[in-house]
């Protein structure tokens, strides 16, 4: 049989070793996000599980097929005439935006000053920026409570310095999560960042200075266009999770500070109207998938260069 | 050559750690001249034109390009424009963007970058490729990109880091010829390091010889060829015999018998060394020489235009001879047969 081009048939061990990860991906998350698709098209009832219909074969195919007919998009009808959802996503797109832009702004400088680094500090001084990390992030999250609340630190120190007469209001506001966003995420930045900037070829910055480029001019017209795959995938990194955090915004935020996260915990456990937060997890998933599939499309785009 | 040299340097040392790139080089070059320093890897070439550049600074000594002292300017500051040897072009932007990198950075209009642009790819002949990415072009066109790149805001002097380096032999040559009309044609000074003593001989009006962090000898090629200061120089560029001898009462003498030597200030005893280039020997078969050493053919290898011996002496040494294709007899491995040659085809060098 001739050989078109590369292609050719995999051998069974290869084959194997293809199917492994993709088992793994259908059964921890396809399964369990196949359930949700089930639940969001279910109606909330005063049951255990609090939903209906609940498929069983205790009355036969023939009840299934009955049950089948009660599935309905009723909570997604609920979700686009319900504000507080529309709000909270809108709310947790500006959070999650804002946070990734200032990620982006705190990291760069690092990332640079790292990969300007005599080579062997390099992975010492990257050790130093994810070495915090280390400690449980519901901890640290917490701490900044003690940071940003009335008689917390930061208001204690300013006072005592006599900058501020009362108390600044930080904590339990959108701002405080936004704090909390970009200081528990800049390590995904900072990563893609520095791996971006540290792979650049110097001579290229030296070609830059030879025709005539200020250092700032160097920056400007090649390491910043070169680090361009970095940004991409630092912001992505920061933006898709802070979309859908959960525990930052429980902390830190107030009563006022609208987030997904918290919405859908807050029909789960509180509402137990488990239909409209699943539905709200299908379309939070939905909004997500866009921005995954325009980075995805521009790395093959890239790769094919 | 104008009065004053376009780029001086005086003194120039430079140390990394424990290692001495360069140690007191001094060398001047003028005004739409075309200069190459040449030498094995390692000898400092490459550190002298990053200092002419700007990305080096020196321990000691002075850099003057046009009379102006360039030590404390950055690269860009300085009007030298370099060419490097991966070429460091611009892998997120266009070959027109590419060369029109340098004018944007001089705040040249648009109407005069485009113009510009057109005509380096006219110079470099390689026009039609201007949207294209560094990655979408071949080796050769690349080279032609670097070039016109770093051409565009008119250097007074372009430095060019072994710039046929990375093409394969066909190419190289064709591009050698290439590159010295080109500078014939701008007469901007142009200044090629290189470690290929061809390329260097053939492009150059002089040439440095460099070994270890200094300057062995600086000459026009002809000069440096043959008449070589050093033994180094000798070995390095071109073919080159070795005969091991001392000094008596102004000859040469050596296991092979006596030679007469030519005034080299080597003193009666002295440990010395011949070198004589393999086409100044003239072969004759024994039974009709009654000069010259004498030894027997050991190898013959045609080469269509110079056909090569090695001959091996009664002292044990071995020499080179090479003869053009027109003429005298032919010899087969095994035959006797003398070399002479005029002394002043040879050299002499107190041994190291």
């Amino acid at each position: 049989m001739p050989e078109s081009g590369k292609r050719r048939k995999l051998t069974r061990g290869e084959m194997l070793v293809i199917a492994a990860p993709y088992a793994w991906i259908a059964l921890f998350f396809l399964a369990p996000f196949a359930l949700i698709v089930k639940i969001s098209l279910s109606q909330p009832a005063q049951t255990r599980p609090p939903y209906e219909p609940v498929l069983d074969l205790a009355n036969g195919v023939a009840g299934l097929f009955e049950k089948l007919s009660q599935f309905g998009l009723g909570a997604y009808r609920g979700l686009a005439e319900d504000n507080l959802y529309l709000d909270s996503y809108l709310s947790s797109l500006t959070i999650a935006g804002v946070a990734t832009l200032i990620c982006l702004i705190v990291a760069y400088p690092f990332a640079l000053a790292i990969a300007r680094a005599p080579r062997r500090l390099r992975p010492i001084l990257i050790g130093f920026a994810v070495a915090p990390f280390w400690t449980s992030f519901l901890i640290r999250v917490y701490a900044w409570i003690a940071l940003l609340k009335d008689e917390g630190l930061i208001n204690h120190a300013l006072m005592a310095l006599g900058l501020i007469d009362a108390p600044l209001p930080m904590f339990a506001t959108s701002g405080a999560v936004v704090v909390g966003i970009v200081y528990s995420y800049l390590p995904f930045m900072l990563l893609p960042l520095y791996a971006a900037i540290e792979g650049q070829d110097a001579s290229l910055r030296e070609a830059a200075a030879d025709l005539g480029a200020t250092p700032l001019q160097v920056f400007l017209h090649v390491t910043l266009p070169l680090s361009r795959r970095g940004i991409v995938a630092g912001a992505l990194l920061v933006f898709i999770p802070a979309v859908g955090e959960f525990v930052i915004p429980d902390l830190l935020g107030g009563s006022d500070t609208l987030m997904i996260g918290r919405t859908l915990w807050n029909d789960f456990f509180a509402n137990r109207d488990w239909p409209a937060a699943s539905a709200a997890a299908v379309a939070l998933l939905a909004l997500l998938l866009f921005p995954i599939l325009l980075y995805e499309r521009a790395q093959l785009r890239e790769d094919a260069r | 050559m104008t009065d004053a040299p376009l780029l001086s340097i005086k003194g120039a040392s430079k140390r990394f750690g424990a290692v001495t790139a360069l140690e007191d080089v001094s060398l001047e070059v003028g005004g739409g001249e075309f200069f190459a320093l040449l030498g094995p890897s390692g000898c400092g070439k490459t550190t002298l034109m990053r200092l002419v550049a700007g990305f080096e600074t020196l321990d000691s000594g002075r850099v003057e390009i046009a009379g102006a002292d360039m030590s404390g300017a950055p690269p860009h500051r300085r009007p030298v424009n370099l060419m490097f040897q991966s070429y460091a072009l611009f892998p997120h932007l266009s070959v027109f963007e590419n060369i029109a990198f340098g004018l944007r950075r001089q705040g040249a209009g648009k109407t005069e970058i485009a113009a510009r642009v057109a005509e380096l790819l006219q110079i470099v002949r390689l026009e039609g490729v201007e949207t294209r990415r560094p990655d979408q072009l071949s080796g050769g066109q690349r080279q032609r990109v670097a070039l016109a790149r770093a051409l565009a805001p008119r250097p007074r002097l372009l430095l060019l880091d072994e710039p046929l380096g990375a093409l394969d032999r066909q190419l190289r040559e064709e591009t050698q010829f290439q590159i010295k009309e080109i500078q014939r044609r701008l007469k901007t000074s142009f200044v090629v390091v290189t470690h290929d003593q061809d390329e260097a001989l053939v492009m150059a009006d002089r040439i440095a010889v460099m070994r270890a962090g200094r300057i062995e000898q600086i000459g026009a090629p002809a000069e440096v060829y043959e008449r070589p200061a050093t033994r180094f120089v000798a070995s390095f560029i071109g073919q080159m015999n070795f005969l091991e001898g001392h000094m008596e009462s102004g000859a040469f003498v050596g296991p092979f018998g006596r030679l007469p030597a030519g005034d080299d200030g080597l003193e009666d005893g002295a440990k010395a060394v011949l070198a004589i280039r393999p086409e100044r020997l003239a072969i004759a078969p024994a039974s009709e020489a009654a000069e010259g050493l004498r030894g027997v053919i050991e190898d013959v290898a045609f080469r269509g235009e110079t056909t090569h011996f090695r001959l091996r002496l009664s002292g044990g040494e071995t020499l080179r001879v090479s003869r053009g294709a027109d003429g005298g007899r032919s010899f087969s491995i095994g035959d006797a047969a003398r070399v002479s040659f005029p002394p002043s085809a040879a050299r002499l060098f107190a041994s190291e």
